[in-house]
């Protein structure tokens, strides 16, 4: 095995956290290299630097023996050394020509570069139309266009940053079958992700980070997906436990809810239905883009509908307010921490207040009682573990998980009897994921109606009862999740984005094809 | 050829007249705006480029130093302008707001003494015996080279945001400068050059005012043109066409009620006044409505302030 990348000894430190600590490893060529860690591992600062985003403090990189330190991200494409970033860079109002174009230092003509677009992106089982608006496109194709822009500058080293985390299980398989292409044509990939089971079928070599520093290195296929998440934490992880319910009367009842799309790239929410009974955690699935944040939206209030459209233990909220409903026992949590369920510049006891006012009396006659909402405050903090200085901190000062905690706790400890989260765990690290998902449950089995909305179907089934998936507005019939498999649920959430390949040839995987047929799936 | 006593092609031909300070305004603006900065101080920037167009052109006895000069005067406005919101981050709106006040008063304090001078006459393109045809000569032989430069920046506009390379990266800039900046390109620079661009084209059309159109100097004699130029862009849904449209549109009904005033037409004269402004919102504001795909046009990034640390 020859190396493409050495990194030895790279250090970058940030005021107040050193992001890498004398981190070393090597990438073969034609080798598929997972990095993993937890959130603020320092695995995004590594690639950074690779990629010439950041400049390392100490160490040095060597690409096929020749020292490699690049100053900017066009020195390292002039490489071989190709991204996919995380969050998409794309330009939604242009079209994929465009944002491919945008992408590359010296683009041939546009009609050249169309035909190169379909021609490239068929041969690897990836197929885009070149004149579509990227604001049209799901999240799968979206990541194409990422990927074609790479292919298309031929790359020795394509870095992948957390690709799958927007993608259906099919559209997973899809990927994967391109990059075990790209490897056998000799392309290294650094792929960087915390999705265990994803690393052990696609990757040949591990290095895991934990505090910026390696803390291990292993073959991912022969080792346990238990044992490389109790590197990547450093200590002994506990699944949610399920306390036994017995589902009570209908708490939510929603009845052919329509709404139309609030804004240009938006989803129009088409006759959904569905029904969640006291003590019962209905799981929500769906690539995002689908309608969760327009179904959030209905729920809660901040967009109306017809009255009898959603019910409140059998009262009728669809036409009131989001305090109204508040009022009637629903409560929500959305996405988005900052902006939406907090603001950012304002304290917790003033972000604990907005929320809580109604259910726990905080004001009255149009006067805050300010003793009682800092009381609230200290007490959401107390019982969800928030790691902050105290009540009077900015909500924008805390980490993405401890806000969280906090949003979630606010909603939770208003006692409910219908609380709807959307994405509740997104972009949190596991051991503050698995807290809320407990006290989501916990919750539940006090006889609250639970909806989860997620675009992680593991989370769904680890804590959901029944799931239903969202896909273009439309919400399928719910199914008990006992017994449910990932290729069942990767159906539900919809083949309608085009996730066939052009010619199932060229994905050379033909194991893969063999685990989408299943006779049993409803379609 | 004429209607209720006016002459439809005098009307055609005085409208182009009309309209060409907005087509230029409005043209510049839409392309400062499509980088994703929303300049408010296009009045400010006409009425230097009016003021400075006019001296340099009773200076000199030449209307073409005075147009260019009226250009700079506009670019550097828009240049401050630059400064302030790009490099320290201030507010757009506040900001665009303080230079229309700003380029009002300061082109009063310049213009003292300027009262009453005629300028220059500026020349009309030599089309020879063309300009005598009927109809197609008053109306499409018979103007000054600045209606015809600025049919030509409307068209080139056009072709530079559809075609060129770098009209892709001053929309790119404009949908999503993080990403943009991602990418490698030089936002702030991008969106200075757009802003200056901008600037020169309103400068142009204040100039015209002052010495072609009026011709002379009077304070505050933009009258709200600049406001007018800026609801085109919006309405006009960032499209040059549209633009070149909604100017035309916006020059023909203000001259058409000129002369039904002069012919005594029994509507009040001001309603009559009125009527440009109205009907050319309305007839806009119709065509933006017409399916949410309009509202695409709309450059993303507009008037969000952006810094590259974040």
């Amino acid at each position: 095995m020859t190396d493409l990348l050495r990194i030895e000894g790279i250090s970058k430190s940030y005021p107040g956290v050193k992001a890498n600590d004398d981190v070393s490893f090597t990438i073969g060529a034609g080798r598929i290299h997972a990095l993993l860690g937890e959130n603020g591992a320092g695995k995004s600062t590594l690639v950074k630097m690779i990629y010439g985003l950041v400049r390392p403090d100490n160490g040095r990189m060597e690409m096929r023996g020749a020292p490699y330190q690049p100053s900017e991200p066009r020195a390292a494409r002039g490489m071989g050394v190709a991204m996919v970033f995380q969050h998409f860079s794309l330009f939604n109002a242009l079209s994929v020509a465009e944002n491919v174009a945008l992408g590359m230092d010296n683009p041939p003509a546009m009609r050249d570069l169309a035909r190169r677009i379909r021609e490239v992106s068929e041969g690897y089982g990836l197929p885009l139309d070149p004149t579509r608006i990227v604001g049209d496109l799901s999240a799968g194709e979206r990541q194409r266009i990422e990927i074609l822009r790479c292919l298309l500058q031929d790359p020795k080293l394509l870095i992948m940053d957390e690709p799958t985390s927007v993608l259906t299980p099919q559209e997973v398989m899809i990927l994967f079958g391109t990059l075990r292409q790209l490897a056998a044509e000799g392309t290294s990939i650094l792929y960087i992700s915390h999705k265990l089971e994803e690393i052990r079928s696609l990757c040949g070599d591990a290095t895991i980070l934990r505090h910026g520093k390696v803390v291990g290195s292993c073959n991912p296929r022969a080792t346990s997906a238990r044992a490389m998440a109790e590197l990547m934490v450093g200590a002994t992880l506990r699944a949610p436990a399920r306390g036994a319910s017995t589902p009570g009367k209908a708490a939510l009842e929603v009845s052919d809810l329509t709404l139309p799309a609030t804004h240009p790239f938006g989803t129009t929410l088409r006759g959904i239905n569905m029904t969640v009974r006291q003590g019962e955690v209905f799981g929500i699935g769906g690539v995002a883009g689908n309608g969760q944040d327009e179904l959030l939206l209905a729920l809660s209030g901040e967009v109306r509908s017809a009255a009898g459209a959603v019910r409140v233990l059998g009262k009728p909220v669809g036409d009131r307010d989001v305090n109204s409903r508040r009022r009637a026992g629903l409560v929500t949590a959305p996405e988005e921490r900052l902006g939406h369920a907090a603001v950012p510049e304002m304290s917790l006891t003033e972000n604990a207040l907005l929320s809580g006012a109604v259910r726990k009396g905080l004001a009255r006659r149009g006067f805050i009682d300010w003793n009682a909402a800092q009381g609230w405050a200290a007490e959401i903090i107390a019982a969800f573990d928030v790691r902050t200085r105290g009540t009077a901190t900015p909500a924008g000062a805390l980490s993405g998980g401890n806000l969280q905690k906090f949003v979630i706790g606010r909603e939770i400890l208003q006692k409910p009897a219908v609380i709807i989260v959307n994405q509740p765990t997104w972009g949190v690290d596991a051991a503050a994921a698995a807290f809320i998902r407990q006290a989501l449950l916990d919750l539940a089995a006090e006889g609250a109606a639970v909806v989860v909305i997620s675009q992680d179907i593991d989370e769904i089934l680890e804590i959901a009862d029944s799931f239903a998936a969202l896909n273009e507005g439309r919400l399928s019939p719910p199914r008990p999740v006992a017994g449910l498999t990932l290729d069942q649920i990767g159906l539900m959430l919809g083949g309608a984005h085009g996730t066939q390949p052009a010619e199932p040839d060229a994905l050379h995987s033909a194991h893969l094809a063999s685990e989408q047929e299943d006779p049993h799936v409803p379609t | 050829m004429t209607l209720g006593g006016i002459d439809i092609v005098m009307l055609i031909a005085s409208m182009m007249v009309a309209a060409t300070p907005i087509l230029l305004a409005a043209t510049g603006e839409m392309v400062a705006e499509k980088s994703g900065v929303l300049n408010l101080g296009v009045e400010g920037m006409m009425i230097m480029g009016a003021i400075g167009g006019f001296a340099a052109a009773v200076a000199t006895g030449s209307p073409v130093i005075g147009f260019l000069a009226a250009a700079v005067a506009g670019a550097v406005m828009a240049l401050l302008f630059a400064f302030l919101t790009l490099r320290l981050l201030s507010n757009q709106v506040a900001t665009g707001l303080a230079l229309t006040l700003f380029g009002l008063g300061l082109s009063a304090l310049l213009g003292q003494g300027m009262q009453g001078i005629k300028p220059p006459a500026t020349m009309k393109l030599p089309f020879g015996p063309l300009t005598d045809l009927p109809v197609l000569g008053p109306i499409v032989f018979g103007h000054d080279w600045v209606v015809y430069l600025s049919l030509a920046l409307v068209m080139a506009v056009r072709w530079f945001l559809r075609h060129a390379r770098g009209g892709l990266i001053l929309r790119a800039v404009g949908e999503n400068p993080e990403a943009a900046h991602a990418l490698g390109y030089p936002v702030v620079r991008v969106r200075m050059m757009a802003l200056a661009f901008g600037g020169a084209l309103a400068g142009l059309g204040g100039a015209y005012l002052s010495l072609v159109r009026v011709p002379q100097w009077t304070e505050g004699m933009t009258a709200g043109a600049g406001w007018i130029a800026l609801a085109i862009v919006v309405f006009a849904s960032w499209k040059a066409e549209r633009v070149l449209l909604g100017a035309y549109l916006f020059g023909g009904i203000t001259v058409l009620q000129l002369r039904l005033q002069a012919a005594g037409v029994a509507i009040p004269v001001q309603i009559l006044s009125a009527a440009p402004y109205l009907i050319t919102i309305l007839v806009l504001v119709v065509m933006s409505a017409r399916g949410g795909r309009a509202a695409l046009a709309a450059p993303a990034a507009l008037g969000r302030p952006f810094h590259a640390t974040r």
